[in-house]
């Protein structure tokens, strides 16, 4: 090691942070040269917990992962001592509004979603996304790297969602994934009865579930008069392949027409063949049981989302071999429940066997994810799975696991340094890295606090 | 029927009225207790941490504390197991249980409105918050008016009866309100106040006529001492007598106030017209002014974090409470919320990552601080002798994501009870 590149000090990490932004000033957006960080405590989420361990990160990967003199650090690599810090990956928000909301009371500053009909399939939040967002940095700086863009829950199908990181050099670098699900909410939230005057269909559960079957119906439709044009395109290419030679005269007239582009069914489709995700929302068990049969009838593949109220079905929520993304826990429990009936949930669907992610619901209050991982272990998580919760689950869930969710060799390099357990509140994340890079640790909220206390 | 048998009939009734007040009172779990409570780590607030300490609680009361007590064969003992052992969760700024009656939106100056009157007591927040080791709460009108009504104060005994669950003797408080909240609800109607202006001119305006209404009583007043036959009392008038009150310095002031330019002149006209503010409620933006609400001798109750969810909400930092309290500005963290009461020990918690508070300071922000703002401090807020037997064995460390209330005592009697089945109540038992 070269005793010029390490830094002396173990708190000095700030201080190591400026000098690599100093030097990689050129190219702010790529990771310029390897950073090994030194002694931490390190949260593989695979492999365990390596007290003293050593993390490379470069080009934007993590290049070695593993005990103190176990890994080989580069000879060009910046070296910081991380020792009495713990290290952990990047964590990830299931469902979170970021880039389409800044202030929720003022209507200009909101994206959430399309009011004027309760089908809105062919929204997709990357039209809307606002990658410059003040909502973003706050979010990034508790450790929060990656998230799930939604648009809002009160449409039965409000468009598509998209899988984000929390830094880019522009909110198309930021977009890892655009229309990466699909959701479908079924929670009563989207009738509109919300006055006698302002009445619109649905305004009931039956309106709902009889909307959604149309629409899926349309959509089978729509995938066959496509197969079916196809077929006579193929066909009026190559007479000869498939019809008769009686036919032949007839098919030399005209090329077959295309059906109408139809944008709602056309976003469907990916979704009927089950090749992508539908995120199914539910909170009373009978609305879960609805949803689910729905969504069997179209065979459509899908995780659960929130199911706050489900508790009498947890069994059967369990037997469907699916994801929950549960939540949030502070949902407030009916009134005849016990206090702790939705924060013990997690622990309930864990014990069960079922693979459980925590979100936000939320865009202004990301930051707090990592809080509410913490207390879902106060009723019954295990710790690693209150950790899983918030990185490996989520990474599986939207297919980023091969990049995303844990520190293993070849991730992705995002990684998360704190002076402490990241599921408390005593904890400060003192960096934060995204590809390896290490991203300002500010935000509007640090510079309001550094103007008004050196006044 | 003579007169002897009209006054024996009388005893015999005023008997019976005595035998169903007394049996009234014996379904109120009366603070007839005696409890010691050993082998907690017992935080004080005010004298620091006891590892290994006792509370001995009688007839609802402390009466002492330390690493040993000596308490008498017949008080029962409650092994806390090494567990942490707090004073009870103050709330200082609550609307539930008021079943959705939170604003009288109909006119931006209402201080005879009193929420006693939709007080709720079957409201399951209450239980809720209890279970998350919430005592006390005072229970405010809403800011949709500039001068809204009087509060109610309760203890958290879910299951108690009505009146057993108002917190005896606690001082008035009124609630006012500036910024957006009044502007929005009468603005929407083309009504006044629509602006920051307006709200300020509705408030000087009560308070004029609250003035001369108060020179008239003075003035009757002073008649009559003096033997004036011929003294006519002026016509009583609710909304004024409230604020004559205020004036007086009977209510304490409690102002819902965002921004730091409102904060400053909602300080100036309370120094115009000679009453004092108790508390800023949320006070976003204190940070920009805390030197001047500290000369003032004003608290703020605040958001741990909570921020953007409108224009005078986008300034809000995570670290204006301990930025605020370094200022000398006393700092309580409250809800607002039927939600946040359930964990107002974890939105305290945040001012250590978001400013560096000491334990003993977080604690303060949930119980001493939050009794001041309520103007009960001399009864609650601390383990003290003499104060109210109001705490609470966490499981866990309770300023962490992982403390959660094990029990919870309010006046010596245990309310809630994890370990109990059901809703963990041992003194309701409704809908189990």
């Amino acid at each position: 090691m070269q005793a010029g590149k390490q830094v002396a000090g173990r708190w000095s990490l700030a201080a190591a942070i400026a000098l690599v932004v100093g030097l990689s000033s050129i190219s702010v957006f790529a990771q310029s040269k390897p950073v090994a960080l030194k002694g931490g405590k390190l949260l593989t989420i695979t492999h365990g917990t390596i007290e003293n361990g050593v993390l490379v990160m470069s080009g934007g990967k993590i290049s070695a992962v593993g005990a103190a003199g176990s890994v080989n650090i580069p000879p060009d690599a910046q070296v910081i001592d991380v020792t009495g810090m713990t290290v952990y990956p990047g964590l990830i928000d299931s469902e979170t509004a970021l880039g389409l909301t800044e202030i929720s009371a003022e209507p200009m500053t909101n994206d959430l979603v399309e009011p004027s009909d309760n089908i809105t399939p062919h929204m997709h939040v990357y039209d809307a996304f606002h990658g410059e967002s003040e909502l973003i940095p706050v979010a990034r700086l508790n450790g929060i790297t990656n998230a799930i863009v939604a648009p809002a829950s009160s449409n039965t199908l409000p468009g598509q969602d998209s899988f984000i990181q929390l830094d880019g050099a522009s909110a198309e670098e930021m977009l890892l994934i655009k229309d990466v699900a699909m959701p479908v909410n079924f929670t009563g939230e989207q009738r509109r009865n919300e006055s006698w005057e302002k009445r619109k269909f649905p305004q009931t559960r039956m309106g709902m579930a009889a909307q959604l079957r149309q629409t899926f119906l349309d959509a089978q439709e729509y995938e066959r008069s496509l197969a079916d044009y196809e077929k006579k395109k193929s066909e009026f290419a190559n007479p000869s392949a498939s019809a008769s030679d009686k036919d032949k005269s007839k098919d030399k007239k005209q090329p077959p027409t295309p059906p109408k582009r139809d944008l709602k069914l056309e976003a469907l489709l990916p979704y009927l063949d089950g090749k992508k995700t539908i995120v199914l929302a539910a909170e009373e068990a009978s609305d879960l049981e609805t949803a689910v049969n729905l969504a069997n009838e179209f065979h459509l593949k899908f995780v659960l989302n929130r199911i706050s109220y489900s508790q009498p079905v947890l069994n059967y929520v369990a037997s469907l071999k699916v994801p929950v993304i549960v939540g949030p826990i502070y949902t407030t429990p009916k009134p005849d429940a016990r206090f702790d009936a939705v924060y013990s949930l997690p622990a309930q669907l864990y014990k069960r066997g079922v693979k459980v992610a925590l979100a936000s619901f939320d865009a202004h209050n990301v930051r707090n994810l990592p809080y509410q991982a913490g207390f879902a272990t106060a009723f019954g998580l295990p710790y690693d799975e209150a950790l899983k919760a918030v990185t490996l689950n989520p990474a599986e869930i939207w297919g980023v696991a091969d990049r995303l969710g844990s520190l293993d060799s070849g991730k992705t390099a995002n990684v998360v340094v704190a002076n402490g357990d990241p599921l408390d509140f005593k904890a400060d994340v003192k960096q934060v890295y995204i590809e390896g890079r290490a991203v300002p640790m500010t935000s509007r909220q640090t510079r309001l606090r550094d103007q008004y206390s050196s006044r | 029927m003579s007169r002897n048998t009209i006054s024996a009939a009388g005893w015999v009734l005023l008997a019976v009225l005595t035998a169903i007040a007394t049996a009234q009172q014996a379904t109120v779990p009366a603070a007839h207790n005696e409890v010691v409570i050993r082998n907690a780590t017992v935080m004080t607030v005010t004298h620091g941490n006891i590892p290994n300490g006792s509370v001995y609680i009688k007839d609802g009361k402390i009466v002492a504390f330390g690493a040993n007590v000596s308490a008498p064969a017949s008080a029962t003992v409650i092994d806390a197991g090494g567990k942490y052992l707090t004073p009870g969760i103050i709330d200082s700024h609550s609307h539930l249980a008021l079943d959705n009656d939170v604003n009288e939106a109909t006119s931006p100056v209402t201080p005879h409105m009193m929420m006693i009157d939709a007080f709720d007591y079957q409201d399951k927040a209450i239980y809720r918050a209890l279970a998350g080791g919430v005592t006390t709460s005072l229970l405010l009108h809403g800011s949709a008016n500039v001068i809204g009504g009087q509060a109610v104060v309760i203890k958290h005994k879910y299951g108690a009866e009505r009146d057993a669950m108002l917190f005896p003797g606690a001082p008035r408080s009124i609630k006012f309100a500036s910024g957006e909240n009044p502007k929005r609800v009468y603005g929407s109607r083309d009504q006044l106040p629509s602006t920051r202006m307006g709200n300020f001119a509705v408030q000087r305006e009560a308070f004029v006529q609250a003035q001369e209404y108060r020179r008239d009583w003075d003035d009757y007043d002073a008649k009559v001492k003096r033997g004036d036959k011929d003294a006519k009392p002026p016509k009583r008038d609710l909304k004024l007598e409230a604020l004559a009150d205020v004036l007086r310095g009977k209510l304490l002031v409690q102002i819902h106030c965002y921004r730091a330019d409102e904060l400053l002149t909602e300080m100036a006209i309370a120094n115009e017209f000679g009453y004092k503010v108790r508390a800023f409620h949320h006070a976003l933006e204190a940070y920009k002014v805390a030197d001047k609400i500290a000369a003032n001798g004003v608290a703020i109750a605040t958001f741990a974090d909570w921020w953007g969810y409108k224009r005078e909400a986008f300034d809000a930092i995570p670290w204006n409470a301990v930025l605020s309290m370094r200022k000398g500005v006393r700092v309580a963290i409250k809800s607002d919320s039927d939600d946040f009461a359930r964990r107002l020990n974890q939105e305290a918690a945040k001012t250590m990552r978001y400013g560096g508070a000491t334990e003993e300071e977080v604690l303060k922000m949930i119980t001493l601080n939050p009794a001041w703002i309520i103007g009960v401090d001399d009864r609650v807020g601390s383990i003290d002798v003499g104060k109210d037997a109001d705490l609470v064995i966490w499981d866990g460390y309770p300023l962490s994501s992982y403390g959660v209330p094990n029990k919870v005592f309010i006046d010596g009697d245990v309310y809630f009870d994890c370990s109990l089945p059901g809703y963990g109540m041992p003194r309701y038992a409704g809908g189990q």
